[in-house]
């Protein structure tokens, strides 16, 4: 009656309605080991590749889904009888604001801005991808903004540090031929600490600032 | 004669900021401060011209120009250890144009519900689908394209607002109609029966309006191409509910 490891997580994640981490899967068979299991993870999403499935494993959010190839979208969204999601060039800036720069007040995102975002912030947190993480301690004690865990499920994120960096703006300035004079001290933002951010680093994908 | 539209503005200072230096093809890092600050005053005053409730970050925006562009003439007292006065609006601009690079590659990614869809998809499709304006064309080049035309129809001419025969409303409304016999139309198009500068100027409020609560999309087939419309309503549902309550009010 035992059944391949591969073939026991293949049908649990079938079966689960959210991306299931190594750890869970260990959690409720303390049998595999989670090195056992992360390794059938692998040899599961090589098998799709190979077979040319029209899904295959994505990792987002701490764990695995299985999800279909984008090749495929437009047929599975004609039968879902439903246009792509969107979200408005405002919403995103914000919601791109929100992600690199959280823990993060609204008079903060409104700087970076330049404009007001109390109705896009309303939006963003129905839609449930952004969140209240708390209070700040200034006066009207301002809340705090950051993603949620479906943020990363929606943009097929492993987890935060896998944002594209962000670069700081000395280097923006420096990549530039001609800077105009170095400026020290660290823009105008600055002043704010970052208590638990996992700071976005990825891969050094030098994007540079043009048009 | 009171003719006032509370249209919200969907793009801010900073937008309109990088509009004109995209623009003028000047370097963000040497930016010619007396002509940006002179475009962007121009444009706030069409905004103002058009009753577009110009919002106060708009007119801090432009007091900070104003601002730079004094310290600029005064000759500097100082060693060469004195700041460019530029970077107070370089800086948040650099950071601006990154996180909008950001924002776009974050859209540009597979995403749950338009790329990749797992074994439950989450409705999130309806949910995201419902959100807010497409604007392809940002709120800019559509100014520029109508003045374009407000020039072309009486050059010269001053924005004098008189008692008004037509609404946004109807305007809209006529827009909508001519979309449903027709896929696309092109921005001038949208103006070829307009008599008077105050038709003009109401048939392009009734634009902004329809932009504004997703019902059409203005949109450029590519950089520097004529601006196109396009009905983004479903057909069976362009009258009634989906205008819920955007429709400016304009008395007359």
């Amino acid at each position: 009656m035992e059944k391949p490891l591969k073939l026991i997580i293949e049908a649990l994640l079938f079966a689960a309605d959210k991306p299931l981490s190594a750890r869970e899967i260990h959690n409720a068979f303390p049998e595999f080991s989670p090195s056992d299991i992360t390794a059938a993870l692998n040899a599961l999403r090589a098998d799709y590749d190979q077979m040319k499935r029209s899904f295959t494993l994505h990792e987002v959010a701490q764990g695995y889904q299985i999800r279909t190839r984008s090749d495929y979208a437009p047929y599975v969204l004609k039968m879902l009888r439903s246009s792509p999601a969107r979200l408005s060039r405002a919403a995103m800036e914000t919601l791109a604001i929100v992600a690199y720069k959280q823990p993060i007040i609204r008079q903060e995102i409104e700087r970076f801005r330049g404009v007001d975002v109390g109705g896009i912030l309303r939006t963003l947190l129905e839609k449930d991808l952004i969140r209240i993480v708390g209070r700040k301690d200034l006066p009207g004690r301002p809340l705090v903004y950051g993603t949620t865990r479906k943020f990363l499920e929606v943009f097929n994120l492993k987890d935060l540090q896998s944002l594209p960096r962000l670069k700081e703006i000395e280097e923006l300035e420096s990549d530039e031929a001609q800077p105009p004079r170095q400026g020290s001290e660290t823009a105008v933002q600055g002043e704010e600490e970052e208590p638990e951010t996992p700071a976005p680093s990825g891969e050094e994908e030098s994007s540079s600032v043009t048009d | 004669m009171d003719y006032e539209v509370k249209l919200e503005i969907f793009e801010g200072p900073l937008d309109l900021l990088l509009h004109l230096i995209h623009k003028n093809e000047v370097d963000i890092f040497d930016i010619p401060i007396a002509t940006i600050t002179r475009q962007y005053l121009e444009y706030i005053d069409m905004m103002r011209a058009l009753n577009i409730s110009v919002a106060g970050d708009f007119l801090m925006m432009a007091s900070t120009l104003i601002h730079i562009k004094s310290k600029m003439l005064l000759p500097g007292p100082q060693d060469e250890e004195e700041e460019d006065p530029r970077l107070e609006i370089t800086r948040p601009l650099l950071e601006y144009m990154q996180l909008k690079e950001k924002a776009q590659e974050l859209s540009d990614r597979e995403i749950l519900g338009r790329d990749v869809f797992s074994r439950q998809p989450p409705p999130i499709q309806e949910q995201l689908d419902a959100e807010g304006p497409q604007l392809d064309v940002s709120l800019f080049q559509l100014m520029d394209a109508f003045k374009r035309i407000m020039d072309r129809t009486r050059s010269g001419a001053e924005l004098t607002l008189q008692v008004e025969r037509w609404s946004v409303k109807e305007k809209a409304q006529l827009i909508i109609e001519r979309l449903k016999k027709q896929d696309t139309l092109f921005f001038h198009e949208l103006f070829s029966d307009d008599r008077s500068v105050s038709e003009l100027i109401v048939s392009f409020l009734a634009l902004l309006d329809l932009v504004h609560s997703g019902l059409i999309k203005a949109f450029q087939s590519s950089e520097g191409h004529p601006i196109q419309i396009k009905a983004s309503f479903h057909q069976d549902m362009a009258n009634g509910e989906q205008h819920h309550g955007k429709a400016p009010e304009t008395d007359h």
